[in-house]
């Protein structure tokens, strides 16, 4: 496997189980606590429909010619790349809250219960929401398989690292029977948001015209620039918001 | 539909529109560059990380 083949499916297998973690503990709130039956109605049919848009998009941008393929490709890919790569930034400063699993799940629990019974035949809103949850999560990750699997023209190696990654979490979830809490969410999405905007760098720049010195042998180094711009913001922000915290409150005196 | 439009734009888009448009700055400078005849693979990323230190800033002013 070259290394351009292994960053891709690294950057999908990171991307997907981020993706599949957040989609699982919806799933695993209304599974729990409503009709199972249901919320696995609601997740397949999401899966499906997620099926049927690679199926139509898949063809659709491997037929376009090279070099519009990699700047919409590019261009697209940079785009969620910077989404990201800037909630993360955030996140790792302290300016955001980190996303947890477990608060996700209670809030889940907690609006399920507001809601009335379900009764016989389906549960439509364990049904709605499963879907919801899926096929938006999902959504994205079709989008990154397709792009990034079309510009290397190896959809199969994008897919196959996307169905290792939903199965990873799968057996993880099914094993611990609880949201995966533990699974270092934002370190991951860092990680995606640095290869996200460095293949879409990449190949945005090669789609608008413009030669990489050395070709593909560039690209460790963008990675490596992009993670290290990163990582400089991370810090920047914590010293701004260092800057900004107010000082702790002087001692009480007690004497005179 | 304007729903659904939103629901794209927000997939899309996202938080901060204006890295949506360091994108569309940052390719359509470059697609210049070529076409002046001048190394453009640099543009992109100068410009890029511009936009997103920008948009980080704006993210801390806006928690006051």
């Amino acid at each position: 496997m070259t290394a351009a083949e292994t960053s891709l499916a690294l950057s999908v297998f990171l991307a997907c189980a981020v993706e599949a973690v957040e989609a699982f503990t919806v799933v695993l709130a209304i599974a729990s606590t409503r009709k199972a039956s249901s919320a696995l109605a609601g997740t397949g049919a999401a899966l499906a429909l997620l099926a049927v848009a690679t199926a139509a998009l898949g063809p659709a941008l491997t037929n376009l010619p090279i070099n519009a393929l990699r700047l919409v490709v590019g261009g697209l890919l940079l785009v969620f790349g910077l989404q990201w790569l800037r909630k993360a930034i955030l996140r790792a400063a302290g300016a955001k809250a980190l996303h947890d699993e477990a608060a996700i799940f209670a809030a889940e629990v907690a609006a399920a219960a507001e809601e009335p019974p379900p009764g016989p035949g389906l549960d439509r809103y364990g049904f709605a929401i499963c879907f919801k949850a899926v096929a938006l999560e999902g959504l994205e990750v079709v989008v990154i398989v397709l792009t990034f699997g079309a510009n290397q023209h190896d959809v199969g190696l994008a897919a196959a690292a996307a169905a290792a990654a939903v199965l990873a979490v799968l057996g993880l979830g099914l094993a611990v029977r609880a949201p995966l809490a533990r699974v270092p969410e934002n370190t991951m999405k860092f990680v995606v948001g640095v290869m996200l905007c460095a293949f879409g760098t990449f190949w945005g720049a090669e789609g608008a015209g413009a030669s990489w010195p050395g070709g593909e042998a560039s690209l460790p180094f963008l990675v490596a620039l992009i993670a290290l711009v990163a990582l400089a913001l991370v810090r920047y922000a914590r010293a701004a918001l260092d800057a900004v915290a107010p000082a702790p409150a002087p001692a009480p005196r007690t004497g005179p | 539909m304007s729903g659904l439009l939103g629901g794209v734009w927000d997939f899309v888009v996202g938080d901060d529109w204006t890295l949506a448009l360091a994108v569309v700055l940052a390719l359509g400078l470059t697609a210049l560059a070529v076409a002046a005849g001048l190394a453009a693979w640099w543009v992109a990323p100068v410009v890029v990380p511009l936009f997103l230190l920008a948009s980080i800033r704006r993210a801390l002013r806006s928690r006051g």
